[in-house]
């Protein structure tokens, strides 16, 4: 892939020449694939500016606009703002006054133990592959198979003794608790994503340096490091969608001050006993998908080029 | 014994001194941290011990083996212990039974057939999800693979299904499955004329668990191969093409192998997943016609029956197959690097 070096081609409008680059015609039918792809999405966001009564109408309402009056009035709704507001304020029981939710805090929340937790394993797993790949130690296929197993049983499995020593040590609806946990959990991901990224680059220039002088944690912090940076960005991109939504874990391990979204979520539409609110669901789900979305659209490119570098023996 | 910070023999004997007699001494909330504090000073003792005699391999990997002992290992070999014990969470008592735990749920005449019923669904969900997994990813991955106006702006709407939180794409796939509200029945009640509830057979509610669940995971499987199809160096193709080399034998000798260890790796990370595979299942079924998991049935006992004990049980027969699974996998793909 080129550099972009202007705004037309950043866009990607440019001309399809060489092996490698296709016209027009490919954005025409990947653009019908992706928007069918994304239909189930759309439907949620759509949801979450449906007025009540438009959610529960049969045949569902598709659409806040006729397009022109290509799409059937019993298929349109006119869109409302009025689940963002529910999100954050709205009664608890039926027909009283609007009370605060807490939906802020658990945002704040989410966004402190879903990034620190996820820089913290990418900070350590990334020290740790360098270690694999570069000073095998005795039996470092072994290590590495056992970092794997810690994925492999479901979280219920892990979490009675966890929720008895967090309870032992005071750590029990914890920010440290809930975060500590989080980046064992993202530990295995990120060692293996980042070893198979060193395992790729050249020995060449790293031993060059260290014929010239240089110590190894320069040839950590000046060579191999800058090579995997769009590794870095696609193992945190992965970690922070992985940590973002992770239900069980933080069903059972946070407290009132540390709840996560996802838990909440899960409380907000079961509660009430009227069955499942669709908009408010839809709503909250919406709000929370916008900060993942946007760091996974801005760290893309990274994405494509960093995964690259890596994971490909040859 | 010299005092020096890099002597660890030495950290070890006070630490294991300080942290018996505060054990014995102190309350378990205020000795639990003389004991973490004991454990870092012989941490330190052997880092120093590693930095002075440059063993650079232990010394990076030491943080991470020491969080994942904490979070994990420990945990892990706790309830390993769990499996030999007769024990219940909501009960005080302990009691040593060995294996009785393990034959218990191989053989007894009411768990038995449950565990082997979930272990065959989640086998069946394991083997549907995965492929449907690997194979709309790898599609979706080709279609990305050429540089095309618009290309990053399309890619997003694609990855966008991984980021939802399983909470949410559950209850909407509910949703649209629902025969009432949903858009699918009646779309297919508008062309059948007849009332059609996809989730009321078998068949039905293992379709659209599956499909929600590769719905959601493609995209995670295609990113990883898109990564491997834009690596294979250009030059490639053109020598291809001058040689008049036919397309599907360009893809078996020059992309196939640069891809290979990314799906590898998919395969590898999405089959351990899908063996976990719960929250679907919950909010779709609720384990209702025949759609059970494993994992599922060990929320069931191990949290809603407080059968703690047996739970582990089943969780290390379950942790043994997928290691001998993994195994298999890790053993098929170095063999194959190292054909080459």
């Amino acid at each position: 892939m080129a550099e972009n070096n202007s705004i037309w081609e950043a866009l990607g409008f440019r001309k399809a020449s060489g092996v490698g680059e296709a016209g027009w015609g490919r954005t025409l039918v990947v653009a019908i694939v992706s928007l069918i792809y994304f239909l189930p999405v759309l439907f949620i966001i759509f949801t979450a500016f449906k007025p009540q009564d438009a959610a529960l109408a049969v045949p569902p309402t598709l659409s806040p606009t006729s397009l022109f009056g290509l799409i059937p009035q019993q298929f349109v709704f006119t869109p409302t703002l009025e689940n963002f507001g529910s999100v954050f304020m709205r009664s608890m029981t039926p027909g009283g006054a609007p009370e605060a939710t807490g939906f802020d805090r658990y945002f704040f929340n989410s966004i402190v133990i879903a990034s620190s937790s996820v820089l913290l394993a990418l900070v350590i797993g990334t020290l740790a592959a360098f270690g694999f790949s570069r000073y095998p130690l005795k039996g470092n296929d072994t290590y590495l198979f056992i970092i794997l197993t810690t994925r492999m049983l479901p979280a219920i499995v892990v979490i009675i003794p966890v929720i008895l020593m967090f309870r032992v040590v005071g750590l029990s609806g914890s920010y440290t608790g809930i975060i500590l946990l989080y980046t064992a959990f993202n530990l295995a991901f990120t060692i293996w994503m980042m070893k198979s990224f060193f395992d790729e680059l050249s020995l060449d220039v790293e031993d060059a340096a260290r014929i010239d002088g240089s110590s190894d944690i320069k040839v950590f912090f000046k060579i191999a490091l800058p090579q995997v940076i769009a590794g870095l960005a696609a193992t945190f991109v992965f970690g922070l969608i992985l940590t973002w939504n992770e239900f069980l874990f933080a069903l059972l391990l946070s407290g009132p001050d540390t709840r996560t979204v996802p838990v909440a979520m899960n409380q907000a539409v079961s509660s009430g006993g009227r069955g499942t609110d669709w908009t408010l669901l839809a709503a909250i789900e919406t709000l929370f998908l916008i900060p993942v979305f946007l760091v996974t659209f801005f760290l893309q490119n990274h994405l494509l080029r960093g995964v690259t570098f890596g994971t490909v023996k040859r | 014994m010299r005092l020096s910070p890099d002597n660890w023999k030495l950290a070890i004997l006070v630490g294991l001194v300080v942290s018996v007699l505060a054990a014995i001494a102190l309350p378990p909330h205020v000795s639990f941290w003389i004991v973490g504090a004991m454990a870092a000073l012989v941490a330190a003792a052997f880092v120093v011990n590693a930095y002075r005699r440059k063993y650079y391999g232990g010394l990076l990997v030491a943080p991470a083996i020491a969080v994942l002992f904490v979070m994990n290992i420990f945990p892990l070999l706790w309830s390993l212990g769990l499996s030999f014990f007769a024990y219940q969470s909501n009960q005080q008592s302990i009691r040593f039974i060995g294996l009785a735990n393990y034959t218990k749920v191989l053989t007894n005449d009411i768990m038995a057939p449950a565990n082997w019923g979930a272990l065959v669904n989640t086998a069946m969900f394991v083997v549907l999800t995965v492929t449907a997994q690997m194979i709309v990813g790898f599609l979706l991955a080709m279609l990305f693979a050429k540089q095309f106006p618009l290309r990053k702006y399309l890619l997003i709407l694609v990855l966008t299904p991984m980021m939802l939180s399983v909470v949410a794409s559950g209850v909407f796939f509910s949703y649209y499955y629902d025969p009432t509200f949903g858009i699918l029945s009646y779309v297919i009640n508008a062309i059948t004329g007849g009332q059609f509830i996809l989730m009321d057979s078998k068949a039905g509610a293992v379709t659209g668990i599956v499909f929600a669940d590769a719905w959601m995971w493609s995209p995670f499987v295609m990113l990883l191969v898109l990564a491997g199809l834009v690596s294979v160096p250009k030059y490639l193709y053109e020598a291809a093409a001058i040689d008049r080399v036919s397309k599907w034998r360009q893809f078996w000798t020059i992309t196939f192998p640069y891809i290979r260890g990314l799906m590898m790796l998919a395969l590898l990370f999405r089959t351990i997943e899908a063996f976990k595979l719960a929250d679907l299942v919950i909010l779709l079924t609720k384990g209702g016609n025949d759609t059970m998991t494993i994992s599922y049935h060990l929320i069931r006992i191990a949290n809603e029956q407080n059968k703690t004990s047996e739970g582990a049980a089943i969780s290390y027969l379950m942790l043994f197959m997928v290691i001998v699974l993994t195994n298999l996998y890790l053993y098929i793909a170095n063999r194959r690097s190292q054909g080459d």
